[in-house]
């Protein structure tokens, strides 16, 4: 049910440049982005239930490791390639040291590693470009042509962190990730080799975030520390998830995709208080949605609406009766 | 330059790192709540300082206690309205609150009270020993962090109050089970922390530049001295406060300024996974 929905909701964005101009190509562009970043962080976050703060670390370094190799001449496909497999050993190897952390000092690592990751960047300027940035090469073509070649491969990032969440949730791998969130120690008690599944779900999360940042690289022709490893964008992905429902399979695209529409239209009208609102959003999406959009019970809700709704009714007929 | 100036400089540093840590630090081990707020409450509490001080001209010391208070107040409504109900949830969900709550708030003072730097000038002068210099601004800065941290920990230790908030932090069943009302220390404590991070950043504006852009910087600084000292003691913030800021002092001298706050951060991260407890903090707060 939820796998149908998705695959017409990637074939509908596909079809944006067709129908609709380079604008809406890039929010489409953003929408597949973040859909690819919030579906990898659900597999630490949702199925295991470990609080990561890292994306931005996976995503910065995968901007940076794509930059670097298109710059040495290496084709764009190839430097994406080299990107999510750099990511993913720089996660193997973190994972193997800070999941031994648990709750909150797992929580700060985690956001330490963004930080550490920006300052060696930005420090390490002979190699990097430091503060100033580095300019990636840019593809050829007209804009419109490469807005809808970075939106198919966008596309197909998200399509494949789906697929990978599908087979994960189907297999034993999912099972004992689910069994790691509800009790870890017991768990590991049964049997789950807990410390492989937790490294397998570490290096899913960052694999996907370590393409999508080499593509964006591609995509925007310039990047720079503060942009690419930024604590808004680590601390918006979880939100994105959890506003869709984390630990469901197609939540995190869900959640990606309101998020997303939601920023760009207080972009568009509230430049001044956009963070703000954003702010209220998360505050709201704690205490209203815990569960996030899709464990909301909508036929619940309808009868609810519908039974307020002839209760309305009826009392304005009462009140139009007695006026009458 | 001198092996003395470094370390006064890092004394000087600590100092003030540890008045900015202290109150997150109470946050952490009594609620059990990452408080990404705390960053904004110290800007704030220097912005406070500095429209107060430029408007009506009074000596910044003698704003500092109504500065705390009015971000005690903040703190106390923030943690009874909002946090406290959500306040047993997973750290994600109590983390992802705060960091909402700081979007609200950077945004209210990114809008009124812009983002350019502001410094309280008091022009004190500088001390002079030899070859080591001591702007006299930095000392006071100094002292009154220091007398701070030891109201606080003599508040904690004496009053009421302070019984309260170390019952509920060792054990928060058993605490309400001896008639203590829980979510009102929780509000308390919570309000501390707000009011610590004020009178921090009061201070801050003193000697440093203040302006939004350092909110990250501060938290950053506060997650790392509360690794490096411990949770939840009074004592382990002041360690951890004084042990980073020497350690950014003799960095910033051998390596560069630059690297100092990596140097910073990557023993913080070691430290989580050797010694998660800190230098000297209290074991089963995690």
């Amino acid at each position: 049910m939820s796998i149908a929905a998705v695959v017409a909701y990637t074939i509908a964005l596909a079809l944006i440049p067709q129908f609709a101009g380079n604008y809406e190509t890039r929010i489409a562009i953003s929408v597949a982005m973040f859909s690819a970043l919030a579906l990898s962080w659900n597999f630490i976050g949702g199925f295991t239930g470990y609080p990561s703060f890292s994306t931005a670390a996976f995503f910065g370094l995968g901007c940076y490791i794509g930059a670097l190799s298109q710059r040495a001449g290496l084709p764009a496909e190839a430097a994406w390639m080299i990107a999510t497999v750099g990511v993913a050993a720089f996660a193997a190897a973190l994972g193997a040291i800070i999941l031994r952390l648990k709750g909150h000092y797992f929580a700060i690592g985690s956001i330490a590693i963004v930080e550490v990751t920006r300052l060696i960047i930005s420090s390490w300027g002979s190699v990097t470009g430091g503060g100033d940035g580095l300019n990636v090469p840019l593809m050829t073509g007209t804009p419109d042509v490469v807005a809808a070649r970075i939106l198919y491969i966008m596309l197909a990032v998200m399509g494949g962190a789906f697929v990978a969440t599908v087979i994960v949730d189907r297999s034993r791998l999912g099972f004992g990730l689910r069994c790691i969130h509800q009790n870890e120690d017991a768990a590991d008690m049964v049997g789950v080799d807990t410390t492989r599944f937790k490294i397998a779900a570490f290096v899913l999360s960052a694999l996907f975030c370590g393409l999508v940042g080499a593509v964006y690289a591609s995509w925007v022709g310039y990047i720079d520390p503060t942009d690419s490893f930024s604590i808004l964008l680590t601390v918006k992905v979880p939100v994105m998830a959890l506003l869709g429902g984390a630990g469901t399979l197609a939540g995190p695209i869900v959640g990606a995709g309101v998020f997303v529409l939601l920023e760009e239209f207080f972009w568009a009208n509230f430049l001044q208080w956009n963070r703000a609102i954003l702010g209220i959003i998360i505050v709201f999406l704690i205490f209203f949605l815990p569960g996030g959009l899709l464990k909301i019970r909508y036929k619940n809700l309808l009868k609810k609406l519908s039974a307020n709704r002839s209760a309305d009714r009826s009392n304005t007929v009462s009140e139009g009766e007695a006026k009458g | 330059m001198d092996v003395f100036q470094i370390l006064l400089n890092g004394i000087v540093l600590g100092a003030l790192y540890a008045c900015i840590a202290i109150g997150f630090s109470l946050v952490w081990g009594v609620l059990n709540v990452i408080n990404m707020l705390h960053g904004s409450f110290i800007i704030l509490g220097g912005y406070l300082t500095y429209f107060a001080w430029h408007y009506t001209g009074i000596y910044p010391i003698i704003l500092l206690p109504f500065v705390a208070l009015a971000l005690f107040a903040l703190g106390y409504v923030l943690q009874h309205l909002f946090i406290n109900k959500v306040v047993t949830a997973p750290v994600l969900t109590t983390l992802t609150l705060t960091f909402g709550l700081d979007m609200i708030l950077y945004n209210l003072m990114t809008v009124f009270f812009t983002a350019t730097p502001r410094r309280v000038t008091l022009d004190l002068g500088t001390l002079s020993f030899g070859d080591v210099y001591l702007p006299i601004d930095r000392l006071l800065g100094m002292a009154l962090a220091l007398v701070l941290t030891a109201l606080l920990y003599l508040v904690m230790r004496g009053s009421r109050i302070g019984r309260a908030i170390v019952a509920v932090r060792m054990d928060r069943q058993a605490a309400a089970l001896m008639g203590i009302r829980v979510n009102q220390v929780y509000s308390i404590t919570f309000g501390i922390g707000a009011l610590m991070a004020g009178a921090a950043g009061a201070i801050f504006a003193m000697v440093f530049p203040v302006t939004t852009n350092l909110t990250g910087v501060f938290l950053g600084k506060a997650f790392v001295v509360c690794v490096i000292g411990g949770l939840g003691s009074v004592p382990g913030a002041l360690v951890g406060g004084l042990a980073l800021g020497l350690i950014e002092s003799v960095a910033g001298y051998t390596i560069g300024p630059q690297n100092a706050i990596t140097v910073g951060f990557l023993l913080m991260l070691f430290l989580l996974v050797v010694r998660p407890t800190g230098l000297i903090g209290v074991k089963g707060y995690e």
